[in-house]
């Protein structure tokens, strides 16, 4: 299958100061997403996680290396084609709703992209009931809650139909609750329209929604694999300044106590019969 | 903080409430500029007739627009009694040195007084029937015939329509971090003034910075979205001119008319 996003060889530096030495921030980053793929970016603070993020949809030029979106080199022309296909969700809900009420905000891109008034009232009615907000019409944001916030950045997203949506620490600012709600709904709008996403993240459930997982340190990508090859790590993870998966800590627990617990990562459902098996024999 | 600055707008189903927001707005500015053609009682009294007919059509309560007055009725009195005594004119009745009571001091005190109360009503009406958006759209169409002389409409539009948008946003960040300095030992509204001065430093400062960061988030997000400017954008919102606006400019045309006949 061909490859819908391809980073080569990315290297991105900023300096605080001019004449200080500049900090690299990204160190010669490389990797290929799929078409249809839920990629989880995780890290500690200042990994470079959210300037890898940037530098996808052209809001960052990098020092060095090549961009390629669905076949096209990122360049200062393109950069526009390219963010079609790509909508960005951000961290602070509040910071990233431009209109003045819901359907205003949702409408914002599709204004940019001079898209007619009838076809936009139809697509901004859709995209809302997508998220599930189309009650909230003409709330204005001020009346919104966080999750609710970020349902409607999601839909001015999805009402835009990109091939790709990037989520910079989308649900960080939420609660367990709106967290939870914004993860189903990016889901659900994943499946039925087949989009590849991007999700950058902290929080490790969501992480391990993800087919494949790329774990950066540093500015460098230390790791790369399925959630279940990096799950596995365990205690180097926890090191890192990352958490784990309730099952992976529970394992923990549960070597600490003398237990023999098989040794790869296994969800909660595994976990359960586990333990339910493990019971029977003795 | 009051919520009362700009969210004054009370939702109501009148005549008045569904006119479009053009029509307001340029009546509004147009019955403030012909108050100034009024000279006489009668046209005065023309003038109160057409402003309870629109009140009685916006169906909102009296008490709003008395309640508009109260804050402004001290300058009010104050600009009226400085008419009646330093006004010479017509018969005297009273004078004391630089004072007089004259008939044309007292008449021009009280065509002043009904001149403030019936602006700040046409005012009063516009803000309790339109919605800070829709005003804001109005600017913004009315604005668009500037463009030719080079004015830049659509980012003054935007800018109105992003402030008004945060101002709940910031109202209630300057709640918070008034708490949180509070919490920290900041006394607000004690002292002396320089000392009032002073305890504002704490609040000001972290509401600019956290302006600037939020500035800097908006633009990125903007940018993401596809935002390049003015150029090549559709509209969302559009506004409709109906037979109604028709009817309300008519009527400010015969309204323009009377004045002029009776006016002496």
């Amino acid at each position: 299958m061909e490859s819908i996003i391809e980073l080569k060889n990315i290297d991105y530096h900023y300096r605080q100061e001019e004449e200080a030495e500049p900090v690299l921030a990204l160190n010669d980053i490389s990797f290929k997403i799929k078409r249809g793929d839920w990629i989880a970016v995780i890290g500690h603070n200042g990994s470079g996680k959210s300037t890898l993020a940037k530098i996808i949809d052209g809001l960052l030029v990098p020092t060095r290396g090549e961009v390629w979106i669905d076949g096209q080199l990122l360049t200062e022309e393109s950069v526009w084609e390219a963010r079609k296909r790509i909508g960005m969700v951000f961290q602070n809900p509040d910071n990233q709703f431009v209109g003045a009420t819901v359907e205003d905000d949702v409408a914002f891109g599709l204004e940019n992209q001079g898209i007619k008034r009838d076809i936009m009232v139809e697509r901004v009615q859709n995209a809302l009931k997508r998220v599930r907000m189309d009650e909230f019409m003409d709330r204005e944001p001020s009346r919104l809650s966080g999750g609710q916030k970020q349902r409607v950045a999601i839909a001015g997203v999805v009402a835009l139909r990109p091939d790709v949506i990037i989520l910079d620490e989308a649900t960080s600012m939420l609660d367990p609750e709106g967290r939870q709600e914004v993860v189903e709904t990016i889901k659900q709008i994943k499946e039925e329209e087949n989009l590849t996403v991007i999700s950058i993240t902290h929080d490790i459930d969501e992480a391990a929604n993800a087919n494949r997982i790329l774990l950066m340190k540093q500015g460098q990508l230390l790791k790369e694999g399925t959630p279940k090859e990096i799950f596995a790590y365990g205690r180097e993870l926890i090191d890192m300044g990352l958490d784990l998966p309730f099952s992976e800590k529970l394992k923990i627990a549960l070597v600490a106590k003398g237990y023999q617990v098989p040794e790869d990562y296994t969800t909660e459902e595994g976990m359960v019969d586990w333990l339910w098996t493990f019971n029977s024999k003795k | 903080m009051n919520k009362l600055l700009l969210g004054r707008y009370i939702p109501g189903d009148s005549f008045v409430h569904h006119l479009d927001p053009r029509a307001k707005l340029l009546a509004s500015f147009y019955f403030i500029g012909i108050i100034f053609l009024c000279n006489n009682i009668a046209s005065y009294f023309c003038m109160f007739a057409f402003t309870i007919l629109a009140i009685a059509l916006s169906k909102v309560s009296v008490s709003f627009f008395l309640k508009g007055v109260r804050p402004l009725i001290w300058l009010i009195l104050f600009t009226v009694i400085l008419q009646v005594f330093f006004t010479k004119g017509g018969e005297t009745y009273f004078e004391w040195g630089i004072f007089s009571l004259t008939s044309l001091g007292v008449q021009n005190g009280i065509f002043i007084f009904c001149r403030f109360v019936l602006i700040i009503f046409m005012s009063t009406l516009l803000t309790l029937t339109t919605p800070p958006l829709s005003l804001s759209d109005a600017i913004e169409s009315l604005l668009q015939p500037l463009k030719r002389v080079k004015f830049p409409a659509h980012e003054v539009s935007l800018m109105l329509s992003i402030a008004l948008r945060f101002v709940p946003t910031l109202m209630d960040e300057t709640e918070k971090i008034m708490n949180a300095q509070r919490a920290r030992g900041v006394e607000f509204n004690e002292g002396s003034i320089m000392q009032k001065m002073r305890a504002i430093i704490p609040l000001l400062i972290p509401l600019f910075v956290s302006s600037f960061n939020r500035a800097e988030d908006l633009a990125l997000a903007m940018e993401a979205r596809g935002y390049q400017g003015g150029e090549g954008r559709t509209k969302y919102r559009v506004l409709h001119w109906q037979m109604k606006d028709t009817s309300v400019a008519l009527v400010f045309v015969i309204l323009t008319a009377v004045l002029l006949l009776i006016r002496s």
